[in-house]
């Protein structure tokens, strides 16, 4: 698919997403900031699969909700079909939410144990006032449970009795159920087995195309993200540090964090582990509640050069401070580092 | 090379109100020494609770019904309960999934490192923190000495596996069972562990079982693999031959059912289809009859032993000779 041509379904501007953190018992004072999502702009278009990479705590799951305003953003913008979300009251943003839906990672968190089935696949029907009669409703579960593969009569069951799996699927028939045209997949897959995992990606590759739904889909799995994805956002602590399509980031990733994330990848073949060559990253990912100064991968960075990565002395450069800007070095693919 | 443990025939079930859960079901293997053993398979198919039976962890409602396990001249599952605390965590230690709740909260690293050698080995107190500081060099935690007074929630994720590893190394142990040792991990310290295990495992001569359901990590560690399902071992093959020529439909299945990095993309995904079978509720014959392909009819009633298909690889599959490389792809 050529996505340069293709509508823009969701913008993403400059969204900044910090929480605070406070101190004190009766006054809390906030003390210090946790910067999940720090300046991320990018863009989704119509019917493509966005994956989004990263490694825990880099912000790629507070990006999906903060798109969705389940988290309101310290500042920036997320359009919608051209709509500004943050300017819309809390009924506009009822009435957007049917367009735009979320599939949980836990399997077994997000069900309400209380209820059957049918009710969970059910309810964005009922408050979104999209069922008229009870037969009607118990017509759209049954097909909804059909789409996803799952028996009609299972509708009565309750979240205990179904596997990781079909729990998953209860969980993408409940985000269909209001006919959605964007879905952000929050790590859709990481909690179930890899025989599984094949079905639930299988099962959405082809609702995606039976109902023409777009995907942010975040996974830290880059096998995984390669496989279902258009394009795909490399982040790392809070910032994007590489988008490209999905072949150029495999086949010629610049940024060093991308190169290291793909080399760290095990592969299940003997052979080519045995010959191949490995980066493997010194260190941890920092606190986000204190990023680095400058680029925020040069602490771990095995091409880091004093003063270009972290700004240190530096007067009259352009990037003075040392953050890198996210720049197009080819078409279509955006990099943030300055030894590339 | 000699042996260093032989498993045979263990069996562990869970009484439980619902049934009998034969969760390991009658599974022999060996190990030899210096040898890192993979053992696969997905949740539920027994591969914890063959690792816990093998260190006697396991608690009611569950019970080691039979089988021997003859860890270096010694039957484990046959020996006194004070008998196997001199064993285990000196010649045997383990090392659990989640590095956040296997350490204990409230005391500090210091204290849960030198815990072993003072208990196993008579060290004294300043023996002892001299040998975690030194453990704590091992694993490339820097710092040791001021370290060892921090408390486990100072350390991240990877660190504190760090120091799980150190603690299971310290007596210098000739058995080192890792349970999905990175699975709670990011993969760029994922890479950062196993490295690490390797090389002490080359260095100290230690063996290694590593009990994962990540095919990859068991592709580039392992010298051998077993591969389990619904309680037993239905595979067994040095690493080249189970990923080169498998001979089983679920490994099979496994292998064609994760993308790879290395390969061009596949239009489709090949998953296994339908769920793993209830552990309490086996079907009579194959546990993997209802999602295998190539069953026949023979399956549906007997259960297939495991028998070598060529030299040191077996597969527990009637069919298992029509099976191999040329059935990768169409799985």
């Amino acid at each position: 698919m050529s996505t340069q041509e293709a509508e823009v379904l969701v913008d993403v501007q400059n969204l900044v997403k910090y929480f605070p953190v406070t101190a004190g018992i009766l006054f809390q004072k906030k003390v210090a900031d946790v910067k999940a999502v720090d300046d991320v702009s990018f863009k989704i278009h119509r019917g493509e699969t966005l994956g989004m990479v990263g490694e825990s705590g880099c912000g790629k799951t507070t990006v999906g909700r903060t798109m969705l305003q389940l988290y309101k953003p310290t500042s920036g913008k997320v359009f919608f079909e051209g709509t500004d979300l943050s300017t819309l009251g809390n009924k506009e943003l009822r009435g957007m939410r049917r367009r735009m839906q979320m599939i949980f990672q836990d399997p077994y968190g997000s069900l309400n144990p209380r209820m059957s089935a049918g009710n969970i696949v059910g309810e964005p029907l009922i408050v979104h006032k999209m069922t008229r009669s009870r037969a009607e409703f118990k017509d759209q579960v049954q097909e909804l449970m059909t789409v996803v593969g799952l028996s009609p009569y299972m509708a009565e069951r309750f979240p205990h009795e179904f596997s990781g799996g079909q729990r998953q699927r209860i969980g993408v028939a409940r985000a269909l159920a209001v006919r959605p045209s964007f879905i952000v997949c929050d790590e859709p897959v990481s909690a179930l087995d890899v025989s599984i995992q094949a079905q639930l990606i299988n099962l959405l590759e082809e609702l995606q195309e039976q109902f023409e739904l777009t995907y942010l889909f975040v996974a830290h799995d880059l096998s995984v993200v390669r496989h279902i994805s258009d394009r795909i956002v490399v982040m790392y602590l809070g910032k994007i540090a590489e988008i490209a399509d999905r072949n150029e980031l495999y086949e010629n990733p610049l940024h060093p964090y991308t190169q290291a994330l793909l080399s760290a990848v095990p592969i299940p073949d003997p052979i080519v582990e045995a010959t191949r060559e490995r980066v493997v990253l010194q260190g941890d990912v920092p606190s986000p509640l204190h990023p680095p100064a400058g680029c925020v991968f040069h602490p771990r960075c095995p091409v880091f050069v004093d003063g270009e990565c972290n700004g240190n002395h530096m007067p009259g450069k352009s990037n003075e401070n040392g953050i890198p800007d996210l720049r197009e070095v080819s078409p279509g693919h955006f990099v943030a580092c300055v030894r590339v | 090379m000699a042996k260093l443990l032989e498993i045979k025939d263990l069996a562990t079930y869970f009484y439980t109100p619902e049934g009998v859960v034969k969760a390991v079901d009658s599974i022999s293997y060996d190990l030899e020494e210096g040898e890192i053993l993979g053992l696969v398979g997905e949740s539920g198919c027994g591969k914890s609770v063959s690792a816990l039976s093998l260190m006697r962890l396991i608690q009611k409602p569950g019970r080691i019904v039979s089988g021997e396990a003859i860890f270096d001249g010694t039957d484990v599952l046959n020996v006194s309960d004070s008998e196997m605390r001199k064993i285990r965590g000196k010649d045997m230690a383990m090392i659990f999934q989640e590095p956040m709740t296997s350490l204990n909260p409230v005391l500090t690293i210091g204290k849960q490192l030198t815990e072993t050698v003072e208990l196993h080995l008579g060290y004294n107190k300043k023996e002892a923190e001299d040998r975690a500081t030194e453990l704590l060099q091992m694993v490339g935690i820097p710092e040791g000495r001021t370290r060892l007074q921090d408390y486990p929630h100072q350390f991240s994720g990877g660190m504190r596996q760090r120091v799980m590893i150190a603690m299971a190394m310290s007596c210098n142990p000739k058995l080192l069972i890792a349970d999905e040792p990175t699975t709670a991990l990011d993969v760029t310290i994922q890479a950062q562990i196993l490295e690490l295990m390797q090389r002490l495992g080359r260095e100290h001569g230690t063996s290694n079982l590593i009990i994962t359901h990540n095919l990859g990590v068991v592709a580039r560690y392992a010298d051998r693999v077993n591969v389990m399902y619904a309680g037993k071992i239905i595979e067994r093959g040095t690493a080249l031959e189970i990923y080169k020529n498998p001979r089983h439909p679920y490994t099979i299945g496994l292998l064609n059912s994760v993308p790879r990095l290395d390969e061009p993309l596949k239009e489709k995904l090949i998953p296994i289809e339908g769920q793993p079978p209830d552990l309490i509720m086996l079907p009579q014959g194959c546990a993997f009859r209802a999602r295998c392909k190539f069953a026949i009819e023979k399956c549906a009633t007997e259960i297939p032993e495991l028998l070598e298909v060529s030299n040191g690889h077996t597969a527990a599959c009637f069919v298992a000779d029509q099976l191999g490389a040329s059935a990768m792809g169409r799985g």
